[in-house]
């Protein structure tokens, strides 16, 4: 980068790359265990729960794992219907109110922004107990809805959308097609969507895994065991039904990772480029 | 803004716009807010109990959690492992920061490293807990067997009833998921640094050492404290690893004040209402924080604007009365 500092710090380099090869080691490890002792059988692991290299029983574990409570694919569908619906709910509609904050004047544009940021960091975990005594009340326990519909309110993701939008929104767009005769939810559906897209592909990302990763608030609200999300039925693995039945428990465990490995290792550059922009923390 | 075309108002569509966001905010967040508030101060318990009266001393609940000793343990016991994670945390990510934004020593393959060291903060922290239960089983999981082989211990050790282990895993859980994460915020916050410091810096002769701390640093002010709060409202609201890897256990060691709620309320004899109080002392406590953040993060440029606009207000008033 510079070009007065040409000369190497070699020291400096063997330092930081070690450190650097250790924390690599450090992330993929946990992970490198699971997929290879996936293809291991219990007693293989028992007798060394370290290898690097997998054996055969990937087919004989899948057996085991789901000819009891565990159902990958139930617990796939249902998460995947929570996930995509609250995702659809979160961007579309934090797109909006964001466009209401930014392109029209309004008296309570203010304030009601004020109320955004306020509400930013409250968890839905100290708000559970009335939320569960309302949904029980009014019989929406058992009900992806009570579960996909809150993420209409998702102050984070306006937030973020706020500020994408501020700079890259022309007014004169607006204009335009007002002179046009265009609606205003026209305009919203047909300009300012499209432009809003890379924005909203990355909210899109971190809501989607955000809503995937949930545990409190679906085990809370949820106790059919056929509506179980996937990481409800990691929790199953705590049990006794597979305490000893090691394969499967890594094979469960892998199962549950690939749609985010895959997310990842497609979208990884998207995703850190969100992160850095910081609109996202847990 | 928008100038509106002649004769008509667009000022409703903001209404309209944020009408989905308004109504789904009062029905799911902001009722269940109050409800649980209100409960704190009943006698509502049992499963599947929707009746509930006021107590007579409506306190009592707030008062039993104040002195209910796994309360007391499971609020320690949050704040210390979230100490543990966050000091190796943000120590960490400032060391890879200063590595990876460094002008004089360009490393390669940051890109590789970024990505590896995001991604356990992308995978299910359920799965992650569960996982880390597994890898640290007794007496054939594979730290022990890592510890056997490699002849660092004799015989395997019992992590799983190990108090001071307990915690410790669970921070290293906590600390492993996040600390990618919060070096990339920070690499983000240095790029926004603008460049002609350095180069004055380098100009002046600063070493790698030194720009790091009297410049680097100062400079990420806001961030480190964005960082540290966020960071800390995360850390309040731990459930999930503590929850699966040992449901709070060994003996109350990783209990924390989600766990505790959780327990309270959806386990054994359903205490909502204590539950509900505890609830209601965690709301007040990330509130706080929150108004922390929110005091952190607010539009800087527009105080500024606002404040010169009052300076300059004065100063014309000032002028006005010496005129006259």
């Amino acid at each position: 980068m510079s070009v007065q500092n040409k000369k190497t710090n070699t020291p400096f380099k063997i330092v930081a790359y070690t450190f650097c090869v250790f924390l690599t080691i450090l992330s993929l490890f946990p992970f490198v265990i699971m997929i290879i002792n996936s293809t291991r059988s219990t007693n293989q692991i028992q007798q060394h729960a370290i290898s690097l290299i997998p054996s055969h029983y990937f087919a004989n574990n899948f057996k085991v794992l789901t000819s009891k409570t565990f159902d990958p694919f139930r617990g796939f569908i249902n998460s995947l219907i929570i996930s995509v619906g609250s995702t659809f709910c979160a961007v579309y509609f934090s797109t909006m109110t964001a466009f209401a904050l930014v392109a029209y004047d309004w008296k309570a544009r203010k304030p009601f922004f004020t109320v955004i940021m306020a509400i930013l960091m409250i968890p839905a975990q100290v708000i559970s107990i009335g939320f569960y005594q309302f949904m029980y009340k009014i019989g929406m326990t058992n009900n992806f809805l009570a579960l996909i519909l809150p993420s209409i309110a998702a102050p984070a993701t306006v937030f973020f959308m706020r500020q994408y939008m501020i700079p890259s929104l022309p007014m004169e767009i607006l204009q335009s097609a007002r002179i046009d005769g265009a609606g205003e939810f026209r305009i919203f559906n047909q300009i300012v969507l499209p432009m809003m897209m890379p924005a909203m592909a990355t909210q899109a990302i971190f809501s989607f895994v955000t809503s995937w990763n949930q545990l409190f608030m679906p085990s809370i609200l949820i106790n059919k065991n056929k509506l179980y999300t996937l990481p409800m039925m990691v929790a199953l693995l705590n049990g006794d039904t597979y305490k000893t039945e090691y394969g499967a428990v890594y094979l469960a465990l892998f199962l549950t990772v690939i749609p985010l490995l895959c997310i990842y290792f497609l979208l990884s550059k998207y995703i850190i480029a969100g992160v850095a922009l910081g609109g996202v923390k847990g | 803004m928008a100038k509106p075309l002649k004769g008509i108002s667009y000022a409703k569509y903001g209404y309209l716009f944020s009408l989905p966001f308004i109504i789904i905010f009062l029905i799911f967040w902001l009722y269940p807010t109050l409800y649980t508030c209100v409960l704190g101060f009943t006698d509502c318990k049992g499963f599947g109990n929707t009746e509930w009266h006021i107590l007579e001393n409506p306190l009592d609940n707030f008062r039993e959690v104040l002195k209910n000793n796994s309360f007391k343990v499971s609020l320690k016991n949050t704040v210390i492992i979230w100490i543990i994670n966050f000091i190796p945390q943000i120590t960490i990510a400032l060391l890879l920061t200063a590595w990876f934004t460094s002008h004089s020593n360009d490393l390669k393959g940051k890109g590789f490293f970024k990505v590896v060291f995001y991604m356990p903060n992308i995978i299910t922290a359920a799965t992650v807990a569960v996982l880390f239960r597994t890898l640290f089983g007794y007496p054939m999981g594979p730290i022990n067997d890592l510890l056997v082989t490699t002849g660092i211990r004799e015989a395997s050790y019992n992590f799983t009833v190990d108090k001071t282990a307990a915690k410790l895993i669970v921070a290293f859980i906590q600390f492993w998921t996040w600390y990618g994460n919060t070096m990339i915020v920070l690499i983000s916050g240095v790029l926004g640094i603008s460049p002609d410091i350095y180069e004055a810096a380098e100009i002046d002769g600063a070493n790698g050492v030194q720009t790091f701390f009297k410049i680097t640093i100062p400079n990420l002010k806001t961030v480190l404290l964005y960082t540290l709060v966020t960071s800390l409202v995360g850390g309040l609201n731990m459930y999930d690893i503590p929850k699966l890897y040992q449901d709070g256990g060994p003996d109350k060691a990783t209990l924390t004040t989600s766990v505790f709620i959780q327990q309270q309320a959806f386990s054994g004899s359903y205490i909502y209402n204590k539950a509900a109080a505890a609830s209601m002392i965690m709301f007040l406590i990330i509130c706080v924080c929150s108004a922390i953040l929110f005091w952190i993060m607010r539009d800087k440029d527009e105080a500024k604007l606002e404040k010169e606009k009052k300076l300059a207000r004065k100063a014309a008033r000032r002028a006005e009365r010496s005129f006259f």
